[in-house]
């Protein structure tokens, strides 16, 4: 007997088909006209999903997501977290290490590992330390973290750059052993003073805001991408945020160099300008750059050279942004509104079509974190990891409706075309109908 | 700016209507025709100017000569009317009375009830007002609140051996115990009336109009 | 005018005639006996300092209590981070207090912009990080004014760390208003980010040769440089400062005899001003610190005497 129908979704945005589901598995895929009024395989107990209309993708996959959990508890858990990225069609989500305490070690990385599966709502992956504490200093114990049940292929010091060249150096080989990959969050803090907290250019000269340039990621980039030649390991470039980087990383590709990268929804579409105000909602690192930036991204978004988009989904308690600008917290949320952000700005626009929203937001970051069963091809045989998404629908984001428990929402207010409809996890339904079941 | 332009008479305290008035040199003209439009005159330019020698009289009567006097003009038209007297009492006596001007906008009791307003100029005379006989001056006497304010504004600048209170016109519709010494006309007035005073140095001719508040409710300079 | 005086921004050619005026009868009242008026009887203005400025708050002291305002000075040093206290909920607390006028410093810029959009109290930026400072702009604008007249088409030249000064920014601002040609003087490393598209748009000029610029200066401003620059790289040393950027005695007498000269304060005599410019008979800098009470006392009354003020 089949669990699950999907009646009439259209596949990549394109052929009309039924989808059916047997013990979380897509068993069958078949053009929606061929299946009416048949039911050769259609049991009487099936639970029938209506997705005419809708576009069918592989459930999402983030590669950056901060849960805060454990620590900060009151401005995320790993449950709402969850939450949020089922609500914004996701699947599969990337924990970032930069929480209280670090996770470094094989038991950090389990215990989070757990704590998605008992939330049950998306598959949580831990991403782990590369340095001790994030210090920058000494390796974090990238083996056994490996090893370990939750299988960590990803580390990252997200949040702060790994600065020390031979730090650098020494986690890219030491990596290789197991097939991990350093994402690197690329900043050089010595060009960005330790209270720069904005792009730096015309606006924050006026504003007197301590800025830092475009440079200070460039700079670790090129660093990075000439490293991974010199040891063959894979490195990812984290928010990539500036022209010069994407440059870069064109370069590397073009000379077989193995250097992924990824663009946050904010960086494709908020610009600098918004800082005008200085309301701390968009103080985000990296920073929110100008017109020029954002359109280099969405450029190298749609011909491949940018690999993924990743939300760096960054919730924060409410009186942790209520400082002065330069005191409060930095980032932003976005699980819930990355796929609308993407549809509207990439897929709206005629830039992308679904089967590129589905490369860079399944399939490519599921190959990049290795993480089986997701970011799938909707194929005969692979898990029922699925995201429906409605083209037409128009949303105005409201942050008093988000299940974060952050309200730090820089698309408040917003109006986005193309929105999440339903999200199912190995075949049980997390979201219908744009709510959580 | 919001601000009402505080050289308007009619946006001090005893106009409680106040409105805001355009620049009055560039609508003198309109203003005229305006005002004759509207309401009667009551003091023309010849009964401006004897009331005015009355007055003059009267204070050199009552100070037994010019000895000790200070003027100071509540601005702005009453800064006018306190010169004209002093060149009087200069042509009577051949002796200079001081002439000073005291503005009174930050000592109002309505600052609060409207926009900010700008202040005056406050000049006092070389020799100060300790120990001389200060006679106020204003063109329209009213609710008797701008003479309060005024009498607040000159204990914060010294300590007159006394003051006395000169208007144009007395309206009546008094709120505090407040009188005037000198006074050139007593106008009976309805509180719903307004009270316009023109001056050449201001408005370009002396005139005094009265009417009914809502005929001008377009806002000429100088009700009061 | 706008109820707040956060930015130059935010303030017209007329509202700054109207401060001028205002400012020019509060002069007066500091040579009175009884420096007192009583337009802000009954109101309440606090002094919040997040960062020392005893000449700031002193004279946001003395200007609103010789308007009879009741003035409570409010330290709050350290940012609120620090405290594990928001701003917001420092700022809440001491507003809850019946609070009519909010005086606030802070060592971040942007820091009173988001402050007046906490409370309903009137906000006045005294001083906001490296962004501005209004009252200062204000003071010195109304100074040279007094000493040059009408600043149209007079050439005022702003000279030292630009990238840091509130003071630059609010006066580049203020200047542009009251039609004053501005030139900007900096070694590159002390001019913000950006300066170029920036002055193109703003209508000032910049230059890197303050030898060039000063024989046509109606009027020098000259700005702090702190000592410590020298550690971030910003220059070489005082000495080689002084010598490309100081008001210097061989450039004072480069200057035109009636040029007046201003600093800020306080001065680092030596390094960005010799000894003989700021003591010099032109020099500006005690009018503009008279010029500074007045200001304010001009600024405290047009936002808080009128209806305007009611908290």
């Amino acid at each position: 007997m089949t669990d699950l129908i999907i009646k009439g979704a259209a596949l990549f945005g394109e052929k009309t088909s039924d989808i059916v589901v047997r013990d979380g598995v897509i068993v069958e895929v078949v053009s929606t006209s061929s299946t009416t009024g048949r039911g050769s395989t259609t049991g009487t107990g099936s639970r029938v999903v209506d997705a005419a209309g809708l576009v069918a993708l592989p459930g999402l996959v983030d590669l950056h997501t901060h849960l805060r959990e454990p620590g900060r508890e009151d401005a995320e858990t790993i449950l709402t977290g969850s939450r949020a990225a089922a609500l914004g069609g996701y699947t599969a989500v990337l924990a970032m290490a930069n929480t209280s305490p670090v996770t470094d070690t094989a038991e950090a990385a389990e215990r989070v590992f757990d704590l998605g599966r008992t939330a049950g709502l998306v598959d949580v992956q831990p991403v782990g330390a590369v340095t001790s504490g994030l210090g920058g200093v000494e390796l974090a114990e990238l083996g056994l973290m490996a090893r370990s049940r939750a299988k960590v292929r990803i580390f990252s010091d997200d949040g702060k750059c790994i600065h020390d060249a031979r730090v650098m150096r020494r986690a890219l080989e030491y990596v290789r052993a197991f097939g991990g990959v350093i994402s690197q969050h690329a900043q050089d803090p010595d060009l960005a003073g330790s209270t720069a907290c904005c792009h730096e250019g015309e606006l924050s000269g006026r504003l007197g805001l301590p800025g830092w340039p475009g440079v200070a990621e460039e700079v670790i980039v090129a660093r990075d991408v000439m490293l991974a030649r010199h040891t063959g390991s894979k490195v990812h470039i984290a928010h990539v945020s500036t022209a010069g980087s994407v440059e870069m990383i064109r370069w590397a590709k073009a000379q077989g160099i193995e250097v992924t990268c990824e663009v946050t929804p904010h960086h494709l579409l908020l610009t600098t300008d918004l800082l005008g105000g200085y309301d701390p909602v968009y103080k985000v690192n990296p920073p929110l750059r100008p017109d020029e930036d954002v359109a280099a991204l969405r450029d190298a978004l749609a011909d491949g050279t940018i690999d993924a988009v990743a939300t760096d989904h960054a919730p924060h308690a409410r009186h942790d942004k209520e400082h002065a600008f330069v005191d409060a917290a930095f980032g932003m949320l976005g699980l819930e509104t990355a796929l609308s952000v993407v549809s509207e700005v990439m897929v709206t626009s005629g830039a992308m079509t679904w089967t590129d929203v589905a490369r860079v937001m399944s399939q490519t970051p599921a190959r990049i974190a290795q993480l089986d069963g997701h970011g799938g091809s909707l194929l005969v045989g692979q898990p029922a990891n699925i995201t429906l998404i409605d083209p037409a629908a128009v949303v105005v984001v409201d942050r008093d409706r988000s299940v974060s428990l952050s309200r730090n929402n820089p698309w408040h207010e917003r109006k986005l075309t193309g929105a999440v409809s339903a999200t199912f996890l190995r075949g049980a339904q997390t979201v219908a109908d744009g709510e959580l079941v | 700016m919001a601000h009402a332009q505080s050289d308007t008479p009619h946006a001090r305290d005893d106009a409680p209507e106040a409105t805001v008035a355009s620049d009055p040199a560039n609508d003198r003209a309109n203003d005229r025709a305006n005002d004759t439009a509207t309401g009667r005159t009551v003091l023309d330019s010849g009964d401006i100017s004897r009331a005015l020698t009355r007055i003059s009289h009267e204070i050199l009567e009552r100070n037994k000569g010019p000895e000790g006097l200070v003027l100071l003009g509540i601005p702005t038209r009453g800064v006018h009317l306190a010169q004209r007297i002093a060149s009087r009492i200069h042509e009577v006596e051949g002796h200079a009375v001081p002439v000073g001007a005291l503005d009174i906008t930050m000592y109002r009791d309505d600052l609060r009830k409207h926009p900010t307003r700008e202040p005056q100029h406050t000049s006092l005379p070389a020799g100060g007002v300790d120990g001389k006989v200060v006679v106020l001056v204003d063109d329209v006497l009213f609710s008797g609140r701008t003479v309060r304010a005024a009498l607040d504004a000159m204990n914060d600048l010294g300590r007159p051996a006394s003051v006395r209170l000169a208007v144009l016109v007395d309206r009546g519709h008094r709120e505090l115990p407040i009188r005037a010494d000198h006074v050139g006309k007593n106008l009976p007035s309805a509180r719903s009336e307004r009270v316009m005073v023109r001056l050449d140095e201001v408005d370009g001719y002396d005139e005094v109009r009265i009417a009914l508040a809502d005929q001008t409710a377009e806002g000429p300079v100088g009700a009061k | 005018m706008n109820k707040n005086l956060l930015s130059i921004e935010d303030v017209s050619a007329d509202d700054i005639a109207a401060f001028f005026a205002t400012a020019t009868e509060m002069h007066d009242v500091q040579n009175r006996s009884v420096k007192k008026l009583p337009a802000l009887r009954g109101r309440t203005v606090v002094n919040l300092f997040f960062e020392d400025s005893t000449r700031t708050r002193s004279s946001f002291e003395i200007a609103g209590k010789w308007l009879s305002a009741d003035v409570i000075n409010v330290s709050a040093k350290g940012s609120s981070v620090s405290k594990g206290e928001s701003l917001r909920d420092t700022v809440l607390t001491v507003a809850a207090m019946g609070v009519d006028g909010l005086v606030i410093r802070h060592m971040a810029s942007g820091a009173a912009k988001q402050v007046s959009e906490w409370t309903d109290a009137v906000v006045i930026n005294a001083g906001d990080g490296t962004h501005e400072h209004p009252t200062q702009a204000l003071l010195d604008a109304y100074t040279l004014q007094r000493r040059l007249g009408s600043l149209e088409g007079r050439h005022v030249v702003i000279v030292g760390d630009l990238t840091h000064s509130r003071v630059f920014r609010s006066n580049v601002l203020c200047l542009a208003k009251l039609g004053a040609e501005v030139t900007v003087v900096a070694p590159p490393t002390l001019m913000p980010s950006g300066i170029v598209a920036w002055s193109k748009d703003a209508g000032f000029a910049t230059s890197y040769d303050f030898d060039d610029v000063l024989p046509k200066a109606d009027a020098v401003m000259m700005l702090r440089v702190q000592r410590e620059r020298m550690n971030g790289a910003y220059f070489p040393s005082a000495r080689e400062y002084t010598v490309g950027y100081g008001l210097t005695r061989d450039r004072l007498a480069v200057l035109k005899p009636d040029a007046p000269i201003c600093h800020p304060g306080p001065m680092n005599r030596g390094l960005e001003i010799a000894a003989d410019a700021a003591d010099a008979a032109q020099s500006a800098v005690l009018d503009q610190v008279s010029a500074g009470v007045a200001i304010r006392m001009s600024v405290l009354y047009h936002l808080l005497a009128g209806e305007g003020g009611q908290a």
